[in-house]
């Protein structure tokens, strides 16, 4: 299961998404839906390492250099923070499903997760302090836009048990 | 040893963090500097096929823009031909041979990128075709971008819309020479920097490569002067230039290579190095 979701999201990544260019530079991120859906208590080495590896194939076909891995090797790092910080301490015990109905702390987990993903990618491939602002314009614009669109796909991906 | 190994064990997952971190973040410092090229790029086989594969199917959207831009240029190539001179009838007038020795190879985009600051496209010729590092890269329009990397079949083109991107390119009017680059703001735009004050500049002149370059042959169309600027700090005119080319929709390209060009860096090599020892 999960590495056919790390294949489709690559794969429409890669070929959809890096190449919308919307208004000329937006392009969503929704292939990090991968880091987010690993399941909970699932090996921790096991998605540090995966999450390399979809960062630096990203990267590989958007000539970005390492910035997509850097970005998702630190998002993996960080999740469980998020996870204790959206869901309370006890997470780990609770069966979280991220791809259920959105309830107010499913939406903050994501959204904290494609900030952050967001603004480290945008921080390390503009990489000039001089262009500062232009990092936190489109760290905004395109956490909204890979925000939507991974709604959309969570709710289209819910696996269908009724 | 009983305790390191403990310590390892619980810290397992924060070293494991901190290498991956650390051999990424290496890759894209690297890949921000000057002097070396990227060790992760799209010229490989797998985002070769994939991208040749996309490109296939997206052909067929812009095939009428794609002729269009051919015929042209075929046009534009015709004037030349009908407007020569019958050969018998001019008297033999022996232009010199050593004007330059570039080969022309013709290769096609199967991916482009204009969202970013540095932006690289995949072309579909590689080292089998003959596609070194340091090549030039034209359209039927103008200058596009210079080859970066290259594997068996694809290479990657550092784009005009880059921030590493630098050339060597003048006036065509005057010869006055500056340097081309991009501020990483619109894609419809480029600057020339460095343009000394005597230079009579205006708006509409046209900007080509320069001679210095050893990429380009001189003279291959950049844009057109839209603004003029003076810079403050350094009393040099800026240009911007309006570029010929559209960098957002890119088809067909021509790679140049200047066949001369490792002489010529040997040769220039050589005389700062005599002259250093002195």
């Amino acid at each position: 299961m999960n590495i056919f979701r790390f294949i489709l999201l690559l794969a429409l990544q890669v070929i959809i998404f890096s190449r919308l260019n919307l208004f000329g530079f937006l392009n969503p991120y929704p292939y990090i839906l991968f880091i987010l859906l690993y399941p909970v208590n699932g090996n921790k080495a096991g998605l540090l390492l995966s999450s390399f590896l979809l960062g630096l194939m990203v990267d590989m076909f958007t000539d970005s250099g390492g910035t997509h891995a850097v970005a998702c090797v630190t998002l993996a790092y960080l999740r469980p923070t998020f996870f204790k910080f959206s869901f309370g301490l006890s997470y780990e015990y609770q069966t979280v499903k991220i791809n259920e109905r959105l309830s107010p702390e499913r939406f903050s987990f994501i959204l904290i997760s494609i900030v952050t993903h967001h603004l480290i990618l945008y921080l390390l491939e503009v990489f000039r302090f001089s262009l500062i602002l232009d990092v936190l314009i489109r760290t905004l614009l395109t956490t909204l836009f890979t925000l939507t669109l991974c709604i959309i796909i969570i709710y289209l991906i819910k696996p269908g048990k009724q | 040893m009983q305790q390191i190994f403990n310590f390892l064990f619980k810290n397992s997952i924060l070293l494991l963090f901190l290498l991956l971190l650390g051999i990424s973040l290496t890759l894209t410092i690297q890949s921000h500097s000057y002097h070396r090229s990227r060790a992760v790029t799209s010229a490989n086989a797998i985002s070769g096929y994939v991208y040749e594969q996309v490109n296939t199917v997206e052909e067929y959207l812009n095939l009428k823009e794609q002729n269009e831009a051919l015929a042209g240029e075929n046009a534009r190539l015709k004037k030349l031909l009908f407007n020569t001179q019958d050969t018998t009838n001019t008297p033999p007038v022996k232009i010199p041979e050593a004007m330059g020795n570039f080969a022309v190879i013709q290769s096609k985009v199967i991916r482009n990128s204009y969202s970013v600051h540095e932006n690289y496209f995949t072309i579909n010729s590689g080292r089998n075709q003959g596609i070194k590092p340091d090549m030039g890269v034209v359209s039927s329009l103008g200058v596009v971008g210079i080859v970066e990397n290259t594997s068996g079949n694809y290479a990657t083109v550092i784009s005009i819309l880059n921030l590493k991107f630098k050339l060597d390119a003048k006036i065509k009017k005057n010869n006055h020479f500056g340097t081309l680059t991009w501020n990483g703001k619109n894609t419809g735009f480029a600057q020339l920097i460095d343009v000394p004050r005597l230079a009579t500049v205006q708006k509409g002149d046209t900007i080509v490569t320069g001679a210095e370059s050893k990429i380009f042959p001189e003279n291959i169309p950049i844009g057109t002067i839209d603004k003029v600027y003076m810079d403050k700090k350094t009393n040099y005119y800026t240009l911007e230039v309006r570029l010929f080319n559209d960098m957002t929709s890119l088809g067909h390209v021509y790679v140049i290579e200047n066949k001369d060009r490792d002489e010529i860096i040997k040769l220039e090599e050589e005389t700062t190095n005599t002259t250093n020892e002195q």
